[in-house]
């Protein structure tokens, strides 16, 4: 960016801008082996010791297609709601760099497996309807370590190292078409499509989708136009933007960074960009008006892929449950209203609700536990609520022993307490920290005598027929057993001794 | 063993050697130790072999022998030495491809083709020259040096397989293996008096072939018989599922056919297109006397126009730099072979550049330039998917006129062999020697080059073509076979026995051992 240009606010911006974004995200498929050999595709294993000629391009070796990575793409696709090729074609994808051992790529380019597609999300209770381009199937490339210099990259790096067990992993290209009218959602709703994605690609069981390890890659293309133009405006290609948090931070830096460079009257250059976690930010990389000649052509050492209607419908009959058909299903399971439900997905307990009520909790309960206690736990830990340490068997335990009346609201938080703070299983805690609701009568009735002698005003009310004021001496009660009385029984003897 | 015995064993065909062995007349190391001796002899000369591994090679005759006298059965070449071209790889020998980038790189793994000679029990004695690549037609290009024809050492021993159709013709080996991507295999086996074989494409494993053009590269067998020829074929041919390319089907009855000399019925096409300017006339004279020598043995010959074979050198010259240019993009000295310029300060991508500039050369060069200018966004269309375009036409020419003929014949070569250094300034008077064989590459069926006598103006080899759909590989050695019978009978020898004697190194007499 120039200097003239000054960087506007967001509201600002969209308010005087239109944005369109695009999406390329790139997904590690976990099959057993490779795209093109046998070789393993275990994350972190030892430097360079899955592979073999094949995933090094050593001179003569040559590649074949692995079936279950074509299964898995055509799976993706038809999840998208996407048609998939009768026929199709491998493309070599011509470049120089270190990490590719051939020095192409094997990708699929103008005849990719699964085009025209679409996925839907929800934002602020609003649809919007993503369309995908296409989805297609590649190889990964190695994986880069650039030792020294100041930017990480290859230049200026005093040497590098590169480990050839990614190479060759398949990667599943899904690309959006272009997305307008989201406005000043934008972020949001790219965000939001990542994770529908992510979720999707999880439901369909062909990828642990580990964006932390690099199994899910994001590029993401920003562009705007005034509101109301008829063309839309240059775009920038922010590359390898790896969390779901800074996919929405990237689209809004974009659209930021680019409202301030059309407002000094410049040209948005086309380019790709850089993200940078810790600001949020985007500086330049590469100028794409000077892009490289990929020199595509048509794979010659393997054959077309030619799925036949059968095996494609074979797939499709077996595709699991979707995501958005799961939630639709659950929510009417469970009676949860629209918002009930969205404060379930924005937190991310709709697994843990299900996964608790599976092991035996009421889905009230569950809900109940998760989006209050667990969320607040969450919340003061600064992790996400699936990391925290508590499973749903365990809650669905503390929501048994409340059930039974071993333990009320007040000890069941003191039990979750401890479970998230390592203390143990449910019972553990209870036996440790010695928390059981007391419902003897001989223990109860001490307290309740001692209520009574401390509160002779209160007494004398209740005596006169105002029952109500029974409350203030069964919290009494409670607080001289720290919670633990059976409230329910502490009334009945309260109010047996008054009236 | 007496040298004269030795000097016998080199004469003989890959079919009369393994009898000799199975039978107990000769061991196979006695065999090879034979043909090592004829090596050491001749190849001062003949300069055929880039590398030769006596000590492997003798390993592997043991083997043999053991298992001839454990009584276990052993195949059909059992024993045989075999001249292996440097552009397969072998675990156990150095794989240069006749490239300096490749020098000394010795390959983890076998190729399919290496495997299954070492399955069949065939001995390799070492590892031939060729044009850099794979990228000639005369082993000029090669980055060590051309290698000669026994025939008149100053002449071209043919490219690109130069050097096992050198070895073959000159007894170092009664068996060789070449690949084909433009006439690779027939266009030295024509210039040297032999046998070559072009498999339909897939029928041969390329796992482990270096690539020069996937889409055309195929390899195949040379050999000093049609008999041996389809032995070797048989022994290396079938599905690898390693080669996605490679086919699914059984292997054509090569040997039966070779067997079956018989041409009785068959009905032969002369391609039209492939005489004229440019064809000498001694080519001409023989061709045209085998013509006429088929039509007396019952064969019915009939002139058939393939209008788009003169298409197919243009279209080749697209297409297979096109590939090239992308299969030797991995020579970039970051993983294997030569690496230049790294001083420690230079970046990858200058070490790139000064690696493939000190390691290719000129031809090689001249072609992953061709390749890569026409890949190029913007001209595309234009040279890659016209050449495309037109090489369906030529596999339609081919469609139309099989269905008129069984087989289609031609010469193997417009010329017999020419000079060392004659066409190595002129590429394109280089390109020319494979204006004939290209259309079966760029169709992928099959085809064979058997000797057909010598030009009556030179005295040197003119080579027959014979091409049959692909898969229907038996049908060109049924007619191999035909005219090999015929022309020894009329001759009362083979065409080689009229080559002339080598110079043995410091030996008195032809074929000595050491």
């Amino acid at each position: 960016m120039s200097d003239l240009a000054q960087l506007v606010s967001y509201d600002d911006a969209v308010a005087r801008y239109e944005p369109v974004i695009g999406l390329e995200t790139h997904v590690e498929l976990g099959t057993t082996t490779k795209m093109f050999c046998g070789c393993r595709t275990t994350f972190g294993l030892d430097p360079n010791t899955a592979v073999c000629p094949v995933c090094l391009g050593l001179p003569g070796s040559l590649p074949v297609a692995n079936r279950a990575a074509i299964e898995y793409t055509i799976r993706i696709g038809l999840a998208l709601n996407c048609s998939i090729a009768s026929w199709c074609r491998f493309a070599r994808k011509n470049y120089f760099y270190p990490d590719m051992p051939k020095d192409f790529q094997i990708s699929q380019y103008d005849e990719p497996l699964c085009i025209d597609g679409f996925l839907e999300v929800t934002v602020e209770g609003q649809v919007f309807r993503i369309g995908i381009e296409r989805v297609h199937l590649e190889e990964d490339t190695g994986k880069s370590l650039h030792v020294g210099g100041a930017t990480g990259r290859i230049h200026g790096a005093d040497y590098s190292l590169v480990d050839y067990n990614r190479a060759g992993i398949p990667l599943v290209e899904v690309v959006t078409k272009p997305v307008t009218g989201t406005g000043a959602l934008a972020p949001v709703v790219a965000r939001a499509y990542v994770t529908e994605l992510r979720d999707l690609l999880r439901s369909l069981g062909v990828s642990d989708v580990r964006m932390e390890e690099g199994s899910l890659r994001c590029d993401v293309n920003t562009s705007l136009a005034p509101v109301g133009a008829a063309e839309w405006g240059t775009r920038s290609e922010t590359k390898n933007v790896n969390s779901l948090r800074s996919v929405e931070r990237a689209v809004r830096s974009e659209i930021e960074r680019q409202a301030g460079v059309l407002d000094a009257g410049q040209r948005v250059v086309q380019e790709t960009r850089h993200f940078h976690e810790n600001d949020g930010t985007t500086t330049s990389g590469r100028s794409k008006e000077e892009a490289q000649d990929y020199r595509y052509f048509p794979e010659p050492d393997l054959v077309p892929v030619a799925p036949d209607a059968d095996w494609v419908e074979s797939i499709r009959a077996a595709l699991p449950e979707l995501p958005a058909a799961r939630r639709a299903r659950l929510q009417a399971e469970w009676g949860l209203s629209d918002q009930d439900m969205a404060a379930l997905l924005n937190i991310g307990a709709l697994d843990l609700v299900g996964e608790t009520v599976a092991a035996g909790a009421s889905p009230a309960d569950a809900r109940k536990w998760w989006l209050g206690e667990l969320a607040m736990h969450a919340n003061k830990a600064g992790v996400e609520l699936p990391d925290l340490a508590v499973t749903p068997a365990q809650v669905a335990r503390v929501a048994e022993l409340v059930h039974s009346g071993a333990l009320n609201d007040k000890l069941a938080r003191q039990v979750l307490e401890g479970v998230v703070a390592g203390e143990g299983s449910p019972d553990e805690v209870v036996a440790a920290r010695g928390l059981a609701v007391v419902s003897d009568d001989g223990a109860l009735t001490e307290a309740v005598d001692a209520a009574i002698a401390a509160n002779p005003e209160i007494a004398a009310k209740i005596r006169e027929g105002k029952v109500a004021a029974a409350g203030a001496l069964v919290g009494a009660v409670m607080k001289a057993t720290r919670g633990q009385a059976d409230a329910g029984r502490a009334r009945e003897l309260i109010l047996q001794r008054l009236t | 063993m007496a040298a004269d015995t030795g000097a016998e064993l080199t004469r003989l065909t890959a079919a009369q050697i393994a009898a000799t062995i199975a039978s107990g007349q000769a061991s196979a190391v006695e065999v090879t130790q034979a043909h090592l001796d004829r090596v050491a002899a001749v190849e001062p000369d003949v300069h055929a072999f880039l590398h030769v591994a006596p000590e492997l090679a003798l390993a592997a005759a043991r083997e043999v022998d053991r298992k001839r006298s454990a009584g276990e059965p052993l195949g059909p070449l059992a024993g045989v030495p075999l001249a292996l071209k440097d552009v397969i790889a072998t675990a156990d020998m150095p794989t240069t491809c006749g490239s300096k980038i490749l020098e000394g790189w010795r390959p983890p793994y076998d190729a399919t083709i290496t495997a299954r000679l070492r399955q069949a029990g065939v001995i390799i004695l070492g590892k031939t020259n060729m044009d850099e690549f794979a990228m000639g037609s005369s082993t000029e290009n090669s980055a060590y040096g051309p290698s000669r024809n026994p025939w008149d050492l100053s002449r071209i021993p043919g490219g690109s397989s130069g050097g096992s159709s050198a070895a073959v013709t000159a007894y170092e080996a009664p068996l060789g293996i070449g690949t084909d991507t433009g006439g690779s295999i027939r266009q030295p086996a024509a210039v040297c008096g032999i046998v070559g074989m072009k498999p339909t494409y897939g029928g041969s494993s390329r796992y482990g072939l270096v690539a020069f053009a996937s889409s055309l590269d195929t390899p195949g067998p040379l050999t000093r018989t049609v008999l041996d020829a389809a032995l070797l074929h048989e022994a290396i041919s079938g599905h690898d599922w390693r080669d996605s390319t490679s086919v699914d089907a059984p292997v054509p009855p090569v040997v039966a056919a070779a067997r079956h000399a018989d041409v009785s019925g068959l009905r032969v096409g002369v391609v039209a297109e492939f005489s004229g300017d440019g064809y000498q006339p001694g080519v001409l004279t023989r061709f045209n006397e085998t013509v006429e020598l088929l039509e007396s043995l019952g064969a019915k010959v009939v002139e058939v126009s393939c209008p788009h074979f003169l298409y197919a050198l243009p279209a080749y010259y697209l297409i297979a730099p096109s590939e090239a240019s992308s299969n030797l993009a991995r020579f970039d000295g970051m993983r294997y072979g030569l690496r230049t310029g790294d001083d420690g300060t230079a970046s990858a991508d200058e070490v790139m550049s000064a690696t493939r500039a000190a390691g290719f050369g000129a031809e090689v060069k001249r072609r992953i330039m061709l390749g890569t200018y026409a890949l190029s966004s913007g001209y595309y269309d234009a040279y890659y998917g016209k050449a495309q375009q037109v090489r369906t036409l030529i596999c339609r020419d081919f469609d139309a006129a099989f269905e008129q003929v069984d087989v289609l014949i031609s010469p193997t070569t417009p010329t017999t062999a020419f000079a060392i250094g004659e066409r190595a300034d002129d590429p394109m008077a280089m390109y020319l020697a494979d204006l004939c064989t290209i259309p079966s590459d760029l169709a992928g069926n099959a085809a064979i080059s058997v000797p057909c006598g010598l030009a009556p103006e030179d005295g040197l080899p003119v080579g027959l073509q014979v091409m049959a759909p692909p898969l229907a590989d038996d049908r060109t050695y049924r007619v191999a076979a035909a005219v090999e019978a015929a022309l020894e009978q009329r001759w009362g020898a083979p065409l080689l026995a009229r080559a002339p004697a080598l110079r043995t190194a410091g030996l008195p007499v032809d074929g000595g051992t050491r």
